[in-house]
């Protein structure tokens, strides 16, 4: 088991629990989605994973090893962490933004090798970006940032790949191109975690989906046994049609109802 | 690898310069090279036309007639074991050149050198600690004094002036307020649970207004016939009393401060892509801010204690910078540098030769620097407009 949660818990102020005593764990070769609403902790679940934030109890293993044992920079090397597409402050190059994917095998004082350039250029390639190497990151699309950000995290050389929402504020087709990415790095033997707010996503590349929601994770397991009526009507409020599309070959998710919460209703 | 692969290309042209960049820059990825290296040469270049240049009138034979005599006769006597080695008696001041213009000499060894020398040091100082700055809080609008090292060292300087007036005692008092501010910056920064660099910027202003109503305290309370005043020009910033022992006391540690933001210049770029993607990088954000404010704290502060106050050198070069050389701090730190050298190199030139009386140095750089960097938003080439 690449990565393997044990009762999480996690609270900014030792009182109003983001989160309580979770428990899940992701295998090689795994695509693992966490849906849930805004605001349920799904990021901040993420942060205690890259031991960005210190969970309050429970444990967690990357690669057999408790992550506050590991050092940051060989930490990097396992679990890569793609963030939610944002804006670059200084507009690098596409080409020296994936490079930086490759910061966990340089020294402190050093700067890239010539192996490290051939790396990143094999990921732009990988990810069919090579032609907007020159580019500077904030002239490109989002839908193309994304695409570099994945390359980066890719230059890490992981076992582990964390994304945070990674299809928001894409476009259907950039959409189903991250995910088929997404999926052909588990096919390559990577493990990828990813949060997302589309249901969906579950059937279309997900093995596995887990659901938070106030804080615990209502359901975990295989999408058909997760992704359903009942459990997307207990994390969202509103009643969803689930139903299995010929044309498609998969299971999909329809809203049908009315959100189910007083303040609308009033409206 | 094919020819035609990035990273081929980006060995090739190490500088990438973007397209909006070319429309106003006669630079395009084939002389990237070429206009660092003319930033690298325009150094050596300004710093000897810089020495023609003064209120004690020589003409350039006459400059160069000096330099070369004094320096062989340096040479001479030293090879033959007579009177003073080169090194030592250059830089001590006791050059006496025989049978040349012995004022000329005096002049050029003992002032004008030590001068622009001075001002390379400092305009470098400054744009390499406004560079990481700049990176490290990922904000291209920060300056070196962002956490509060220019009011510590100007109240230091004004307490120096009060009390003990000579020269050694103001730049010592200067260094080690300017200090003491940022460090009260970063104690203040500690107290807020998982401090980020926005507490710190709020911290530095928090110290900067501290010091600065200090000091308001001092010139209240200073003599304003004498001592006002000389804290006034302190704070205008000057060059024109730099020695060559100046020189041997902050050349140390400006050398070692830029030396390892030098080395460090990988760990900025991921740094400005904000803490937790440098931390998901496997870079130890918090060691590495502290080294970066260390080294650029204590380069500012060895700048600032020599020259007083010189603002917008740490704003404006790096941004120079990055319309030249693109923002990949790889290349950033070593253009800022030289650019910043002989930026205050010719501004210092100006500030001594424009009028009878010379200009403070921190004005005129305010001067021209504030119109420069409203035409360089103009332009809307630097890339985060």
């Amino acid at each position: 088991m690449i990565l393997d949660i044990e009762r999480l818990s996690f609270s900014y102020d030792k009182k109003n629990y983001q989160f309580k005593d979770i428990s899940f764990g992701i295998e090689r070769g795994e695509v693992f989605s966490i849906l849930g609403r805004n605001g349920t902790g799904k990021s901040t679940l993420i942060k205690c994973i890259l031991n960005v934030l210190v969970p309050d109890a429970g444990r967690i293993s990357l690669a057999g090893r408790d992550v506050h044992d590991w050092k940051r920079q060989e930490m990097a090397s396992v679990a890569a962490y793609v963030p939610q597409a944002k804006n670059v402050v200084f507009p690098f190059t596409v080409f020296d933004y994936v490079l930086m994917g490759r910061t966990p095998h340089i020294p402190s004082f050093s700067i890239p090798k010539e192996s490290d350039l051939e790396v990143a250029g094999e990921c732009l390639k990988k990810f069919g970006i090579s032609h907007l190497g020159d580019k500077p990151v904030s002239e490109i699309s989002g839908g193309e940032h994304q695409m570099a950000a994945i390359a980066r995290a890719v230059a890490q050389g992981p076992s582990l790949i964390i994304m945070d929402e990674p299809t928001s504020h894409l476009d259907m087709g950039n959409q189903q191109k991250v995910l088929d990415m997404t999926r052909k790095l588990a096919a390559d033997g990577m493990a990828a975690l990813m949060t997302t707010h589309f249901p969906d996503h579950g059937f279309m590349v997900s093995d596995r989906v887990a659901i938070m929601e106030d804080g615990r994770l209502l359901a975990s397991g295989e999408p058909d046994d997760v992704i359903t009526r009942e459990n997307l009507k207990t994390a969202y409020g509103i009643d969803v049609s689930v139903s299995y599309v010929p044309d498609a070959g998969r299971k999909v998710c329809v809203t049908t109802g009315c959100y189910t919460s007083e303040t609308v209703r009033n409206i | 690898m094919n020819e035609g692969s990035a990273y081929n290309r980006y060995r090739d042209f190490p500088m990438k310069v973007y397209g909006r960049l070319k429309e106003n820059l006669p630079v395009t990825p084939d002389n990237g090279l070429l206009i660092r290296s003319m930033i690298y040469l325009s150094v050596p270049v300004i710093l000897v036309l810089s020495m023609f240049i003064g209120r004690y009138s020589m003409d350039p034979a006459q400059t160069l007639q000096v330099t070369f005599l004094g320096l062989y006769n340096q040479a001479f006597s030293f090879i033959h074991g007579a009177g003073h080695s080169v090194l030592p008696s250059l830089f001590t001041g006791e050059f006496v050149p025989h049978s040349i213009d012995l004022k000329g000499g005096t002049v050029l060894f003992n002032i004008r050198f030590p001068r622009i020398i001075g001002s390379a040091f400092v305009g470098a100082a400054l744009s390499v600690a406004g560079a990481s700055f700049q990176g490290l809080f990922k904000n291209p609008l920060v300056s070196p004094d962002i956490l509060g090292v220019s009011s510590g060292a100007g109240f230091g300087a004004a307490l120096a002036i009060l009390f003990f007036g000579d020269s050694f005692a103001i730049q010592v008092s200067a260094f080690i307020f300017g200090i003491a501010a940022v460090a009260a910056t970063c104690l203040i920064g500690k107290i807020y649970r998982g401090s980020g660099t926005l507490v710190l910027v709020l911290a530095g202003i928090i110290t900067g207004a501290f010091f600065s109503a200090l000091l308001s305290l001092l010139k209240y309370i200073a003599d304003p016939y004498d001592t006002l005043p000389a804290i006034v020009f302190w704070l205008m910033g000057s060059l024109g009393s730099v020695s060559t022992g100046d020189l041997m006391l902050i050349a140390p540690p400006i050398i070692a401060g830029c030396g390892i933001i030098y080395m460090l210049r990988w760990r900025i770029n991921v740094m400005s892509l904000g803490e937790d993607e440098a931390l998901a990088l496997g870079v130890d954000t918090k060691r590495t801010a502290m080294i970066i404010i260390i080294c650029a704290t204590l380069v500012t502060a060895s700048a600032v204690c020599i020259s007083g106050i010189i603002g917008w050198i740490g704003l404006v070069i790096p941004h120079l910078g990055r319309m030249v050389t693109g923002p990949d701090f790889k290349t950033l730190v070593p253009v800022s540098a030289f650019l910043g050298a002989s930026y205050l190199m010719l501004v210092d030139d100006l500030a001594r030769s424009l009028t009878a009386t010379e200009i403070p140095i921190g004005v005129l750089t305010a001067l021209i620097g504030a119109p420069f960097f409203a035409y360089l938003l103009s332009k809307k080439t630097v890339g985060w407009v």
